[in-house]
């Protein structure tokens, strides 16, 4: 029942959002003008307007907080840690490092891509590569990789600071807004949306699993689960999700880290309902402050990465309060 | 039948165990017994599946523990570690359903675990009434009431319990002893039990076989009757130790 409440609400939340989103926007735009854009008439400003700029840009966002929401829920389950985010791996910090560099370069935005990608690859590659030791009796030590991850994100910050000390004055900003997460240029979100379902798909039929990983390795063993084939799906399954969200937005905060916490503070704790609840929160979520990043000093667009944090701690302190 | 034949086990270079054969059989009780850093724990996990022993083989109705398929080991073995690995978020309930998953069908426990079976274990254990407590919140004994029950709804037939009375009031040692010793007996449903205990008070109660594992990484096994003697238990110890009664069975207490 109550897991019908909570899919609810968070349906409703999404739907609200992605309305939200094509209703505001440097031109005003009715309801009614929304939804004869839609379905209606197939001509027009507000239709182009619609689906040309709107609707792209609005599932880039809910995408995009979708997949860093889900990549947070699976390694705070992997790492059993409450502070771990979709960035724990330095994936993040591997991508920026890429993005400004080419930036730096003077490099084009498929140039850019190109690196940003290679950056947060190289990255994860690097963190797997010194933790895992495979075969049986060799256990994946978490508590390393955790580690390992921290601490390859405070080299990239330290190269990224590196680069913006450097820089010509004139890049910094298209830099910061990387750093700061934007989705000005996120307009083709149909291969991330594609991403997010099968994401969130592969991750429901592993949910009971990944209950059962609160437990602690050798519980869970002792359980029946195949740990380090688990760890090994959860690693690379939240590897992509943040890959191809920070591709699609840069380094776009908070969302990962408290999508899940505030789900939780609902008072939900199995994964099967923790999954869908904290993709739908987290899709949502950042839809509305995509929305608020383009509406609010229109037509200057901000960072989105703002106004997650903005939403996002009150949000969450007042969730935490109440629990108190 | 559980059978441990020629092991030897290592952690971090000392080696336990050396040598020790013991065949477990449905009915049966054994209490492990030794003195701190004697192998007691990592004989359990050994016995669990959850780590190799370093020589010989560990075998289940014949099949190697180490070859077999996860969940048919974990209906087959299942532990009480000494302490929990990780923080718990959930509830009680959340927390003993979570056992269920090896016998779930199909789809494997995604619904969660079975209901009925959750409330048996809980009921069993005593904690039903702290189902709905959030398990972070309950004190040391109540929690390892309800850690037993996630191995009672796991219902395995070998239950490995690693010094199960510990943080436990007397009520519920006595209580918990006897769910063990009622899990052996039962007709054609009957259970083993293997447990490291700390006291020399219960296991000439409710042991039928004993392994002593002694400090020098050997081990002697056999009848509870013929090994826990009060001899061998003070060599052991190395304590002076006085019969706690009349009766043979009466276990015994550290002497005044």
């Amino acid at each position: 029942m109550r897991a019908l409440i909570v899919l609810a609400a968070g349906a409703g939340a999404s739907l609200l959002s992605l309305l939200l989103a094509l209703t505001f926007g440097s031109v005003p735009l009715s309801l009614s003008d929304v939804l004869a854009g839609l379905w209606g008439v197939s001509a027009g400003v507000p239709h182009d307007i619609i689906w040309q700029l709107r609707l792209p840009r609005a599932f880039a966002a809910f995408a995009c907080g979708g997949l860093l929401a889900l990549a947070g829920v699976l390694l705070q389950a992997l790492l059993r840690n409450a502070l771990a985010d979709s960035y724990i791996l330095g994936v993040s910090g591997g991508a920026s490092l890429g993005a400004l560099g080419a930036i730096t370069l003077g490099l084009g935005v498929a140039a850019g891509n190109a690196a940003a990608l290679t950056g947060a690859l190289a990255a994860i590659a690097v963190v797997f590569g010194v933790t895992f030791r495979g075969g049986k009796g060799n256990e994946w030590n978490v508590y390393r990789l955790l580690l390992s991850g921290v601490v390859l994100s405070a080299g990239f910050a330290a190269l990224t600071s590196l680069i913006l000390v450097i820089a010509p004055s004139a890049q910094v900003k298209g830099m910061l807004f990387w750093l700061m997460g934007d989705l000005s240029y996120a307009d083709s979100p149909l291969a991330a949306c594609a991403l997010l379902m099968l994401l969130t798909a592969g991750s429901l039929a592993i949910a009971a699993r990944l209950d059962l990983l609160a437990l602690g390795d050798g519980k869970a063993r002792s359980l029946g689960v195949d740990v380090t084939v688990l760890q090994l799906m959860i690693f690379f399954g939240a590897a992509a999700a943040t890959v191809a969200a920070v591709m699609l937005g840069g380094t776009i905060g908070f969302v990962g880290l408290m999508m899940p916490h505030a789900v939780r503070l609902m008072g939900v704790t199995r994964h099967r309902l923790l999954l869908p609840a904290a993709v739908l929160a987290g899709g949502s979520f950042l839809t509305l402050a995509d929305t608020c990043a383009r509406t609010l000093m229109a037509p200057q667009q901000l960072p989105v990465g703002i106004f997650t944090a903005l939403i996002g701690v009150p949000c969450m302190l007042y969730l935490l309060t109440r629990r108190a | 039948m559980l059978t441990c034949k020629d092991i030897t086990l290592a952690v971090a270079g000392r080696r336990f165990c050396q040598g020790v054969g013991i065949t477990v059989l449905p009915g049966e009780v054994w209490g492990v017994l030794g003195p701190n850093g004697s192998g007691k724990t990592t004989l359990l996990h050994t016995l669990a599946g959850l780590a190799a022993p370093a020589a010989g083989v560990v075998t289940i109705d014949g099949q190697p523990l180490m070859q077999m398929d996860g969940l048919a080991r974990a209906r087959a073995a299942g532990i009480l570690p000494q302490h929990d690995e990780a923080e718990f978020w959930g509830t009680a309930l959340e927390y003993v359903s979570l056992g269920c998953f090896p016998n779930a069908p199909a789809w494997r426990g995604w619904r969660g675990g079975d209901e009925a079976a959750t409330i048996d274990a809980l009921q069993q254990a005593g904690v039903a009434a702290l189902a709905e407590r959030r398990y972070a919140s309950l004190s040391g004994g109540e929690r390892q009431r309800v850690r037993f029950a996630q191995l009672l709804a796991q219902a395995p037939r070998y239950l490995l319990l690693d010094e199960p009375l510990q943080h436990l009031d007397l009520r519920y040692q006595i209580h918990m002893l006897e769910r063990l010793a009622a899990l052996t007996r039962g007709g054609d449903d009957q259970r083993a039990v293997v447990m490291v205990l700390h006291d020399v008070l219960w296991p000439t109660r409710y042991c039928t076989h004993a392994l002593l594992l002694d400090g020098a990484g050997t081990g002697r096994s056999g009848r509870a009757s013929e090994m826990l003697t009060r001899e061998n238990l003070q060599a052991l110890f190395g304590c002076a130790l006085q019969p706690a009664g009349d009766k043979p069975e009466a276990g015994f207490v550290p002497a005044l």
